[in-house]
């Protein structure tokens, strides 16, 4: 059985990355920054990925990473949830650097070296809803150069380098090539900026000619780890409507008195537990290299989507009208949290995985 | 004393010295327990060896390898979960020594008389009376909900010894002799057609005051050690994948192609990931026990299950269609063990029933997950500092 609990060194890494994100990160600057034609926190980038080193986790020391895993990887990621951190953690050090490691070619490995060091970003191009168990778009490829449109790719805006996926391979394009356009879309979730990626006649490195391991590689590893980026947004929403719920009065009373109420919130910390589970399920599967790692990000995925929804939903909902203003950060969660539902599958789309992969098949 | 090669070696004496195969199961029993191996985790001279609890599993995994003989636990539940820890606590010296052996050796099977008709979620309402009498306490009173009373030979009782007090504060806890000739067990047949509990009826059932737990007055507090116990034994068993209520209806779903419709196969699905995550999370408590660290995660496990077994049973009579329709067995039983995967969906699905009600009602857990664990405040009450015999009933 997987080692579901967090070690010391993950504490310790839990700690530093929540007091930079407190002094660095904290809901006004979110919120102000989500406006602006910088969405994408840059600062905070270098900090997280380049000087503590964060943005190679994954990657083995032999290419410049920290030789860690998605453990630790984890951990960060329930903190950027918990701040709703605008930084392209997921898509770069989780989603792209699998996907790289995945290829085991000379030049996937060069590009991770840029990648692990934080000095370059990297995206795979795909739309932000492809599962890892389902079928992806692919361009058009000829003669090394690439033709088409991707919709809704997480985090383009701030790429030097896109992973693009054609017929013939996997291909890194990069974003200041001649055929490359990057165009930002109005997303529901500020804090992660979609954007349409078009080629036209791009010109692309071949990676793997397979593009299909590399790829389900990435996705399936930002499906296990998004879980942990959802128990993050969870434990925010819950932690902040308790506290918000012992001052709150009305009746003379604590709102956060009412068993009504109280209710609700036990239930919500009850669903927060088993997502917590469940996330280091699946990073712990990751990590040592388990043959279960599909059905544990699957089942992650089908469980923890909704609970950071419900948590979000209900976090706006017991703080009354405040919580619908713009100024209060809770619609920051929800945006996140239904996006992220969305993101690398629906819950519906791990269901059907879970139910192929433990023989309950269909009628 | 801590470590596993130590516990393993005594382990291994004990076989050499009783072997399983020649041995009589409760000569072993009592060997193992004055070696110490019953339970590790209680004091030397108690049936352990002061030891830390999570090492008890290497004990029991090599007198398994062995074939010893162990306590039939199932059997003796009440015991092992709720009265030992207490008796443990809150007993005197000589208490220990007189009930644990025979406890824990199962020579002397326990129940627990703490629901009453009149007082179930308000347990500390409760009106079965103690009046002090010489070294004697006479006891009178209606115990409900009481599993294995008819083949008991002690109990755990609180009954409120001063009624001017407010409720939580009258109360006392006593160990009840079920051979008294004031005890009367009657069977209370259940909803599934069996009598897995009973009534108790106490007609001036006299207790010596030696046999008191703890001081008088204070039997609430010594309660909650009892209480917390079995909602740990109730969430706390860990299981291999499908091990639960879920096991069964994956079965039929694979067997069966014939019964299987869009409707059911989504339920089925959601409800198989919320089992599997349940069970990932005991596994995940599990951990922090034995890492020394208990998380206010078992608390809520019991609530979970609760509802899980209900709606996965309540699948499972779905399921099966016309023999859904059908029942196994209404005949009166009084059975020594429940088993809750034991016989068919649609008893799985009367009893579970039970499961939100059991060892505190679901309602209640929530009030005490949402103030003991989230730290919110509690309700205004209206029966805390007025005297018992002045509430309303």
């Amino acid at each position: 059985m997987s080692d579901l609990l967090y070690s010391e060194t993950e504490d310790e890494l839990r700690s530093a990355v929540r007091s930079l994100l407190t002094d660095r990160c904290d809901a006004a600057q979110v919120i102000a920054r989500a406006e602006s034609d910088q969405p994408h926190d840059h600062d905070l980038w270098k900090t997280l990925a380049a000087d503590m080193g964060l943005a190679g986790l994954l990657v083995p020391e032999s290419l410049g990473g920290q030789g860690a895993s998605a453990r630790e990887t984890a951990v960060v990621l329930e903190e950027l949830g918990r701040f709703v951190a605008p930084v392209p953690y997921l898509s770069s050090a989780v989603i792209a650097t699998e996907a790289l490691l995945g290829c085991g070619s000379p030049a996937a490995d060069e590009l991770l070296k840029g990648l692990a060091s934080g000095r370059s970003i990297g995206v795979l191009a795909l739309p932000l809803s492809t599962a890892p168990s389902t079928s992806y778009v692919q361009v058009d490829e000829a003669d090394g150069r690439l033709t088409g449109r991707i919709a809704a790719v997480a985090d383009a805006a701030a790429a030097d380098v896109l992973l693009v996926v054609a017929g013939s391979g996997l291909y890194a394009v990069d974003t200041t090539a001649e055929g490359v356009s990057v165009s930002a879309r109005t997303p529901l979730d500020l804090t992660r900026p979609l954007s349409v990626v078009t080629l036209e006649s791009a010109p692309g490195r071949l990676l793997a000619a397979d593009a299909g391991a590399a790829v389900r590689r990435g996705l399936t590893a930002g499906a296990a780890l998004l879980a942990s980026e959802q128990l993050g947004l969870a434990d925010w929403c819950l932690t902040e409507t308790v506290a918000y719920l012992k001052t709150r009065h009305q009746f003379n009373r604590p709102v956060g008195s009412f068993q009504s109420v109280k209710h609700r919130l036990a239930e919500l910390w009850l669903e927060t537990v088993h997502a917590r589970a469940a996330a280091r399920n699946a990073a712990d599967a990751l990590a040592t290299g388990s043959e279960d790692a599909p059905l544990a990000a699957a089942l992650a995925q089908a469980y923890c989507a909704p609970v950071a929804v419900h948590a979000a939903e209900e976090a706006l909902q017991m703080h009354g009208g405040i919580g619908m203003t713009w100024e209060h950060p809770v619609h920051l969660y929800l945006k996140r949290a239904k996006s992220d539902a969305i993101a690398l599958g629906a819950a519906g789309v791990h269901q059907e995985a879970v139910a192929e992969l433990v023989d309950l098949q269909a009628p | 004393m801590s470590d596993a090669a130590e516990l393993i070696s005594r382990t291994k004496e004990l076989l050499a010295a009783h072997p399983p195969a020649t041995t009589a199961r409760e000569d072993f029993l009592k060997a193992r327990f004055d070696a110490g191996l019953a339970w590790v985790h209680y004091p030397e001279g108690l049936g352990g060896l002061g030891a830390p609890r999570a090492l008890q599993a290497v004990v029991d995994a090599e007198l398994e390898a062995a074939g010893a003989p162990d306590n039939d636990p199932k059997r003796i539940g009440i015991g092992l979960g709720m009265a030992a820890p207490t008796v443990l606590a809150f007993g005197t010296d000589e208490q220990k020594q007189r009930f644990l052996g025979p406890l824990w050796r199962g020579e002397e099977v326990w129940c627990q008389l703490f629901s009453e008709p009149g007082a179930g979620s308000d347990l500390a309402a409760l009106g079965t009376r103690a009046v002090r009498d010489g070294d004697d306490w006479i006891v009178t009173g209606q115990k409900v909900w009481t599993s294995n009373a008819h083949n008991a030979r002690w109990a755990i009782l609180i009954a409120r010894t001063d009624p001017d007090l407010p409720k939580h504060r009258g109360i006392t806890y006593f160990v009840c002799d079920m051979t008294d000739p004031g005890v009367e067990v009657r069977p209370l047949r259940q909803i599934t057609g069996e009598a897995e509990f009973n009534e108790v009826f106490l007609t001036d059932v006299r207790i010596p005051d030696a046999h008191r737990l703890g001081e008088v007055g204070e039997g609430w507090k010594v309660a909650q050690t009892t209480l917390m116990n079995e909602r740990v034994a109730i969430g706390g068993m860990r299981l291999p994948r499908e091990g639960g209520m879920i096991g069964p209806v994956a079965a039929t779903w694979r067997e069966r192609p014939e019964l299987r419709t869009r409707d059911l196969h989504q339920r089925l699905v959601r409800l198989w990931i919320e089992a599997e995550v349940a069970r990932i999370t005991g596994e995940r408590l599990r951990q922090q026990l034995v890492a020394g660290h208990p998380g206010p995660e078992g608390s809520g496990m019991k609530l979970t299950f609760a509802r899980l077994n209900q709606e996965i049973s309540g699948l499972e009579v779905e399921l099966l269609g016309d023999e859904g329709l059908l029942y196994d067995d209404w005949t009166m039983r009084r059975p020594d063990t429940v088993d809750f995967v034991g016989r068919d969906a649609g008893y799985r699905y009367l009893r579970s029933k039970g499961n939100s009600i059991e060892g505190g009602t679901s309602e209640v857990l929530l009030n005490i997950v949402a103030e003991r664990v989230l730290g919110l405040p509690s309700e205004p009450r209206t029966d805390k500092d007025i005297a018992w015999k002045d509430l309303a009933r």
